[in-house]
């Protein structure tokens, strides 16, 4: 017994759950403790609250905050609104080309925020073709787009996919006969949609208006390209870093430490009310999609097909300037196409910042993979003290803002014995501290529902233990994990809040790339390189699609 | 090559809690021996132990000499046929088979060979290269069985596996398992909670209850002569009356309530004395009379028709009620509201000691070990 009881304390997964807890607090908790104590550095060398109390107590710096949650609220709003009846008329009544919809509304929810930002300035900014177009024929002047405003309308028409996949999700699971049964009570039409359906997708609806809100307050490249005047507080945690007016270190991680506060908070009650509203429902049958009657058939193709093209035009647009020829230092679109500006930033470094996205993207989703589907074993087989622990920081990054980890790891890598500044490692590794979370939450999901039976299987047949883990664990939550993966993929490289702080001439990726044409003004080189980054996501969602088949799209 | 299986004074802990405080038996060579149950009562972790999937607190376990308890559940060279049939679902049904066989370096033809034979045994083979989500449960649970089987093992333990399969296709599975078991001879261990399906498999039953065996023997001895009461109500249905035993003339009567008294044969010798006893007469062991005869009086509260049989409940006069099957005659059946008298085959009821852990009549056969 005792001999028995030895031998597995020497376990292997005894072994890997230090070796996972040693990471996280190297790489997380040794930054954040870091990034804590940086808050108290005045600039003056002295240590005190003084920090926190010159933002909370100058309007100026206050202000940011206020402005953030008005930013997250509205666009909550607005995306909710345009959100759930796409999903509900989606998911309800026959529509033509439904597969062409998810497709461009996907992209639309994968395309990196700044960009999207930038694409609207370019539409209908103060040099946009609508703003010019308008005013060249009508005389008529657009108003202003930027500020406040721009915010909205640019994390909005990115943000509302979220609320549409969720709400689509939620749909999938009700059952055709709480339909049938609704209607055979006599409810139907819009009184069915608030009364029956509404209620049933609550749960969905709330996590994703939770999650919009995150993004929205936490987002950093929109208010960044089209905020102007109108200061967030992701760009404040920036501004205080690279210094406008001179660096103000101790500042920027006050900042950061009253931003993880706040995401916290938030997290905190979207975990208290998604308890609050969670019931398991499950179709047998899911929802037929009917034919509309004629004039509600006309309205939802109308809906559904401008919202989505509204959301997705200025992105066009910006890869069609991509193919115009510019003047030569590229600031001005002249007349005629050709891919000069695709010449251009290959000359300025096109394929390193190819190569380096690359290199970041896969490297990063290999470390996410191999650590996620390890965490998720020992969480769910080896419930222990060291497991939970695991699980515990695990969570942390949910509530990290990107500049905010760009931030601490720069602040603890700097010096020796790691020095870890300038290199592509860095990124890697802020990469993987930010999407870890959601691929350990999923694995732990999907292995959750495997029956521990199918590994005693293995074992009662003669499979040890790392063969029936590699063998017929890992395999099984293959697919689910894989297409986890390809969205984190996706969402790294298109990621710029983090990378912005963190990169250098050596390490920098394809959306750094494009912010540095687009903060020297060159429009038609940063359209270049903005489509080849779409081009990147594409390719990367078309092979998702290919891994997950049927499957459903979630974050 | 099958073995026999002792387990001694097995104990088993979750925390504070104990499932099994002392648990032995024996399990022959060859034998089909059923755990049965009700839920909860330790037939699965005791499974689970001699499988190696639960830790061991307190006992020993031999397969024939030798002790198993801290050998690798790899190495016990058990079949396992598991409740939900854990088929892989990544794999076709033919690498499933043959996953054992792959583990145990078997040489390639002769994997081949073996799964084959199995896969024919088990009336799979024409879904060899399907992928087994589009099998149905019974095929899926062939498949399992094919697979604990091909590996050879010494013993075959199966965990409620007929519990997710339609009643049909239950009896239709259990057929199946019976008749493999005598075609292969292993010996197998049979846990499950249903005992009609406990009593057409096995060749004994060891009936449990809160981690403790309560009688061990053939289905035949376990139905007709249960150890005690918890076994009696168990297996079958039965109706429990309170009674007396009166001894005139060294000679045993039942005074059943009511004032119905009749002569008894075959009470242990020990038990012989006046005494409360409890009484256990299945409803097939009533004979159902005219009120004016004697015997048991009563009113008939309610009547089912089903075919073969007629159930009746019946309310006695001294408040009780009970329950009667009788086969179903051509005249009509007895109305609600009718007067009886109910008589009893008395060389078929059971009498227990008041407190109902004992049968005080002979021919118990309990292989139970103390």
């Amino acid at each position: 017994m005792n001999q028995l009881r030895r031998k597995s304390k020497l376990e292997i997964w005894n072994l890997i759950a230090y070796l996972i807890v040693a990471l996280y607090l190297i790489f997380l908790i040794f930054p954040l403790i870091k990034i804590l104590r940086s808050s108290l550095d005045m600039p003056d060398g002295t240590r005190s609250l003084g920090n926190f109390k010159r933002f909370f107590s100058d309007p100026y710096y206050f202000k940011t905050l206020v402005n953030s949650f008005q930013v997250s609220i509205v666009v909550t709003f607005f995306s909710l609104i345009l959100g759930v009846p796409l999903a509900y008329f989606y998911n309800m009544y026959q529509m033509k080309g439904k597969k062409f919809l998810q497709v461009v509304i996907i992209l639309c929810s994968m395309s990196a925020p700044f960009i999207g930002a930038y694409s609207w300035i370019l539409v209908l900014g103060r040099n946009g073709v609508i703003t010019r177009f308008l005013e060249s024929i009508f005389h008529f002047t657009m108003p202003n787009i930027y500020g406040f405003k721009g915010i909205v309308i640019s994390l909005t028409s990115r943000l509302f996919p979220m609320v549409f996949l969720y709400t689509s999700g939620a749909l999938k699971s009700i059952d055709n006969s709480l339909i049938e049964a609704s209607q055979n009570l006599g409810i139907k039409g819009v009184k069915m949609f608030f009364k029956v359906i509404v209620p049933l997708c609550m749960p969905s609806i709330l996590a994703a208006s939770l999650i919009v809100f995150m993004r929205a307050l936490a987002d950093f490249g929109t208010p960044l390209m089209i905020g102007e005047g109108f200061r967030t507080f992701p760009v404040e945690i920036y501004n205080a870093y690279v210094g406008e007016v001179g660096q103000n270190f101790g500042f920027a991680a006050a900042i950061s430490i009253v931003a993880i506060s706040i995401t916290a908070i938030v997290f905190l009650i979207q975990k208290w009310a998604t308890s609050k509203f969670s019931f398991t429902i499950n179709a047998m049958h899911t929802i037929e999609s009917k034919k509309a009657k004629p004039g509600l058939n006309v309205f939802i193709h109308f809906y559904s097909y401008l919202l989505v093209s509204v959301a997705m035009l200025p992105q066009v647009y910006l890869w069609y300037t991509s193919f115009k020829n510019t003047s030569k230092s590229g600031n001005v679109f002249i007349d005629g196409y050709s891919l000069m500006s695709y010449r251009e930033v290959m000359k300025r470094g096109l394929d390193t910042s190819i190569r380096n996205t690359a290199v970041v993207g896969f490297l990063a989703v290999a470390i996410i993979l191999i650590l996620a589907i390890f965490v998720s074993y020992l969480v769910v087989r080896r419930r222990s003290f060291k497991s939970q622990l695991i699980d515990t920081m695990s969570m942390i990054p949910y509530v990290l803002p990107g500049s905010v980890v760009g931030i601490a790891l720069i602040s603890s890598f700097n010096t020796k014995p790691l020095i870890l500044t300038g290199t592509v490692a860095i990124i890697v590794i802020s990469m993987v501290i930010r999407r870890i979370p959601y691929t350990i939450r999923s694995s732990v999901a999907i292995l959750g529902q495997i029956p521990i039976s199918m590994e005693e299987a293995a074992i009662s047949l003669g499979s040890n233990k790392i063969k029936t883990f590699f063998g017929i664990t890992v395999p099984m939550m293959g697919n689910g994990i894989i297409s986890g993966a390809l969205l984190s993929w996706v969402t790294i490289i298109t990621e710029l809040s983090t990378s912005i702080i963190l990169y250098t001439a050596k390490s920098q990726t394809l959306t750094v790339f494009t912010y540095v044409f687009v903060s020297r003004g060159s429009d038609g080189q940063a359209a270049a390189v903005a489509t080849v980054l779409s081009l990147f996501t594409i390719i990367s969602l078309t092979v998702f699609m290919l891994f997950s088949k049927d499957k459903d799209v979630t974050m | 090559m099958s073995v026999n299986i002792h387990i001694k004074n097995a104990v088993k802990r979750f925390g504070n809690n104990t499932i099994i405080p002392d648990l032995s038996l024996d399990v022959q060579e060859g034998e089909f021996f059923t755990l049965l149950g009700p839920s909860g009562c330790g037939k699965t972790t005791l499974l689970r132990m001699i499988a190696g999937f639960n830790t061991i607190e307190g006992g020993d376990f031999y397969f024939n000499e030798k002790r198993i308890n801290d050998l690798d559940p790899a190495k016990r060279n058990i079949g396992m046929v598991f409740q939900n049939y854990a088929i892989f679902p990544h794999l076709t049904v033919r690498k499933n088979v043959a996953f054992g066989l792959k583990n145990k370096k078997f040489p390639k033809d002769q994997i081949e060979e073996l799964t084959d034979k199995f896969m024919k045994l088990v009336h799979v083979d024409e879904y060899a290269n399907r992928i087994p989500e589009r099998l149905s449960g019974g095929q899926q649970q062939r498949v399992a069985l094919a697979r604990a089987l091909v590996i050879a093992p010494d013993v075959l333990l199966m965990d409620e596996p007929l519990s997710n399969l339609d009643a049909k296709l239950r009896v239709e599975m259990r057929g199946v398992i019976k008749k493999i078991h005598s075609d292969v001879g292993i010996t197998t261990i049979y846990v499950t909670h249903d005992q009609e399906e406990a009593m057409a498999v096995s060749d004994r039953i060891a009936v449990m209850n809160e981690g403790e065996i309560q009688h061990i023997g053939s289905p035949k001895n376990v139905y007709q002569r249960p150890a005690n009461v918890f076994v009696a109500s168990f297996i079958g249905r039965t109706n429990m009356l309170k009674a007396e035993l009166v001894i005139k003339a060294k000679k045993p009567y039942l005074c059943l309530p009511g004032g119905f008294e009749i002569n008894i044969e075959g009470v242990k010798s020990e038990h012989m004395n006046d005494m409360d006893v409890q009484v256990s007469i299945r409803p097939e062991e009533f004979v159902l009379y005219d009120e004016n005869e004697p015997g048991l009086k009563g009113t008939v509260t309610d009547n089912i028709f089903l075919g073969l049989n007629t159930h009746y409940n019946v309310t006695l006069a001294t408040g009780e009620e009970v329950e009667i099957i009788q086969e179903s005659s051509i005249q009509s059946t007895i109305e609600k509201g009718m007067k009886v008298s109910l008589q009893i085959k008395k060389e078929k009821i059971n009498i227990f000691t008041a407190d109902g852990s004992e049968n005080i009549l002979l021919g118990v056969k309990n292989d139970k070990k103390e």
